[in-house]
Order: C-alpha cells, then sequence, then structure tokens
C-alpha cells in the first residue's frame, strides 16, 4: 500500500495553498462546503494511489488540516 | 503486513484548536515553525510567550505555553522585563508588523541595541490586518490600503522599513535573518531560522530576531493563492530573505 493522505475536512479553509505545493498535483478542490462554510479540498480514490508521501501538502497548510502516513515497506521514499 | 507510518508529527504544544486566522493567512505557519523549533530543542515548558496586538494577538490560545500579553508595541519591553527578573526561562515576542515598526518601534530598537537574551519572531504582511488593513510602516510604495487608498507615496510617507537590515547594525544583537514561508524551500530555511534564534537565546548570545514574510489575503484583497505568490513578486524583491548578522558565523563555517 503506497502513501495516504488525511484532510480534517473540518478544519480545511479552503484556501487551495496545498494544491499548488503536490508535487503530483493530485490535490483538488471538492464541491464540498464544511461547517464553517468552507470548500475543502480532497484526493480521490482513484488519485491517492499517486501520492508519494512528500508530506510537502502538510508543509504548506497553515491550519495544521493534513496527515500523511506511509507503508512500512516504503520507508526509502522521498522523505 | 504492512504497517503504516504517520510522517506528519504536529508538536504537543500547538493546541488542537481552529484558528480564527483567514484563509490562507501565513499566521498559522508561522506558530507552526515556533511550535517546531520550542518542541526540536526541549524548550516546551521553560519557554514564555509575550503576544502582541493585532490578529495574532490569541496566540496564547494556540501555543500551549506561559503567555502574557503585552500592551500594543511593547512586547519588547515586557519581555525584558521577564527575562531579567528571570534569566533561566526561554522569552520571546510575537509581532506583527503594524505592533512592531509602527506603534512598537522605540520598544524593539532598545531591546535589541541593549542585546536583552530574547528572541522576536516578527511578522511582516506589509499592514495592519486585524484593523481593517491600515497602512503600515512596511507597506511597499504604491500599495494600496484603506489609509493610501491610490497607493502608498513616497513623497508623504516614505518607503516601507527594512526591519530585519536596521535591527542586524545594533550592537547587542546576536542573530538576524528574513526568512519566508511561501514556498517548501523557503519554509526548511524559516524552520532553520527559527530554530536558530531559540538556540542563540539558551547560549545566551544576545538578541535574536526572525522577520517572516507573510500574506494577508483578506487585506490585500487577493485569493490566498495569490496573495503568496505576492510574497515572491513582490515582497521578496524588496525585502531580500538571508542572515544579516549572525555572530556565530565565521566559527561555523
Ligand atoms: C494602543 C493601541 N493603539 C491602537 C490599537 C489598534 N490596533 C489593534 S491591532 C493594530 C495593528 C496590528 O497590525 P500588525 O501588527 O501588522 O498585525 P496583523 O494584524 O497584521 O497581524 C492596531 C493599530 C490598539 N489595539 N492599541
Ligand atoms: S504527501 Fe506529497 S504527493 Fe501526497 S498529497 Fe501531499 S504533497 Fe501530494
Ligand atoms: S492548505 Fe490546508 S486549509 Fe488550505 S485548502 Fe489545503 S488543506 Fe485546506
Ligand atoms: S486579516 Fe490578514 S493577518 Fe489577520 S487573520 Fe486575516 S489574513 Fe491573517
Amino acid at each position: 500500500m503506497p502513501s495516504r493522505v488525511e484532510f480534517r475536512e473540518d478544519r480545511c479553509k479552503g484556501c487551495l495553498l496545498c494544491t499548488e505545493v503536490c508535487p503530483t498535483g493530485i490535490i483538488q478542490q471538492s464541491s464540498r462546503f464544511n461547517q464553517k462554510g468552507y470548500k475543502v479540498v480532497e484526493i480521490t480514490a482513484e488519485m491517492m494511489s499517486e501520492c508519494k508521501g512528500c508530506a510537502f501538502c502538510a508543509m504548506m497548510c497553515p491550519d495544521f488540516v493534513i496527515n500523511v502516513f506511509k507503508s512500512e515497506s516504503e520507508k526509502g521514499g522521498a522523505a | 503486513m504492512t504497517q503504516e507510518l504517520r510522517v506528519t508529527n504536529y508538536p504537543q504544544v500547538l493546541t488542537d484548536r481552529p484558528t480564527h486566522y483567514c484563509p490562507g493567512c501565513h499566521h498559522g505557519t508561522a506558530h507552526r515553525l515556533v511550535a517546531e523549533a520550542l518542541t526540536d530543542l526541549g524548550l516546551v515548558e521553560n519557554t514564555i510567550l509575550v503576544g502582541s496586538i493585532g490578529c495574532s494577538v490569541f496566540i496564547y490560545n494556540y501555543l500551549s505555553l506561559d503567555a502574557i500579553e503585552s500592551p500594543h508595541g511593547r512586547a519588547p519591553a515586557v519581555a525584558t522585563g521577564i527575562k531579567r527578573a528571570r534569566p533561566d526561562k526561554i522569552v520571546f515576542t510575537y509581532q506583527g508588523d503594524g505592533d512592531l515598526a509602527s506603534i512598537g518601534m522605540a520598544e524593539i530598537m532598545h531591546c535589541a541595541n541593549r542585546g536583552e537574551n530574547i528572541t522576536t519572531i516578527f511578522v511582516n504582511n506589509t499592514v495592519y490586518g486585524m484593523t481593517g488593513g491600515q497602512m503600515a510602516p512596511t507597506t511597499l510604495v504604491g500599495q494600496k490600503t484603506t489609509t493610501s487608498p491610490s497607493g502608498r507615496s513616497q513623497e508623504d510617507t516614505g518607503s516601507a522599513i527594512r526591519m530585519t537590515e536596521i535591527i542586524a547594525s545594533l550592537g547587542g544583537v546576536a542573530y538576524a535573518e528574513r526568512v519566508a514561508v511561501n514556498t517548501i524551500k523557503n519554509i526548511k530555511k524559516a524552520q532553520k531560522a527559527v530554530r536558530k534564534a531559540f538556540e542563540y537565546q539558551v547560549k545566551g548570545l544576545g538578541f535574536s530576531f526572525v522577520e517572516v514574510l507573510a500574506t494577508c489575503p483578506t487585506n490585500w484583497h487577493m485569493t490566498p493563492l495569490a496573495a503568496n505568490k505576492r510574497i515572491e513578486t513582490e515582497m521578496i524583491p524588496y525585502f531580500p530573505l538571508g542572515t544579516y548578522k549572525d555572530v556565530l558565523a565565521k566559527e561555523e563555517k
């Protein structure tokens, strides 16, 4: 299983800063609004397999929305 | 069986609360840099935060540290008192550009010049964010704000003050650096700079200062993405990034 990203949707402010730093460009604006009225981002199930686990998105997010997970066998990949 | 590892590791000192900042505002990122540095250096339990007036006035809700709120611009004076009374504590101020470079100009200059052994994190977003985007001393010439509706006029109001350069010129300063958080590369450099600033305080070397170029999408009337770009296209050319003072630089290289 490759890398995986979780968004805490209730915290997302829809700023889209994460979308521009993702080297694979898999983060997109969704059509959903959260309780605060922000249009949240998402990675579709099909796109998730392209995630490199680089965590650039999390580093860029000003709202600590993003958690990135890597499977153990992938440890040698991008830091 | 494959086991999953979590790559992201948010410091505990960063509280689990949604911030009140606007979408894309860099204050949140700057808070995280401080949280990471204090955690990496093992300083969390021993640090006193001196908050200032501006959008970051509630920083004590987001960093789980002992904290004191100071009157507008006076954070360096308050921090001076705390540090002199408790030299065993790590003391830092977190200030915006309206707070630090306008109403608080005297306090920061003398604090730096005296070489108080504290750290200042200076978040420069070129406007008074909290009060609705008035012109600050750091507003760029030509920049439109609510109090410079046709753009800042150099003739009437001078040009943007470059604080890090001025601070670096003062005798008591151990470390002065300007960073940005608009790209991954710059965030990595900013992480190192904030960490270094606190390390210098631990070593008792004198005043340490990190200016963070930051967005205020709301008062710039820009989308967060456009505001983030403005850091690269307009701010960095006028406010160059880099180390302006480092008393240990020669020994290190
Ligand atoms: C003595 C005093 N004068 C004026 C104000 C009004 N005031 C509140 S915040 C602020 C400016 C804050 O701007 P900045 O430091 O750039 O922080 P930002 O909100 O942009 O993060 C001013 C003038 C005040 N609170 N107290
Ligand atoms: S971890 Fe890297 S590749 Fe995966 S979504 Fe985030 S930025 Fe994109
Ligand atoms: S950077 Fe954070 S807050 Fe902004 S859109 Fe991405 S996940 Fe949401
Ligand atoms: S007004 Fe500006 S500085 Fe204040 S929270 Fe909003 S974007 Fe950030």
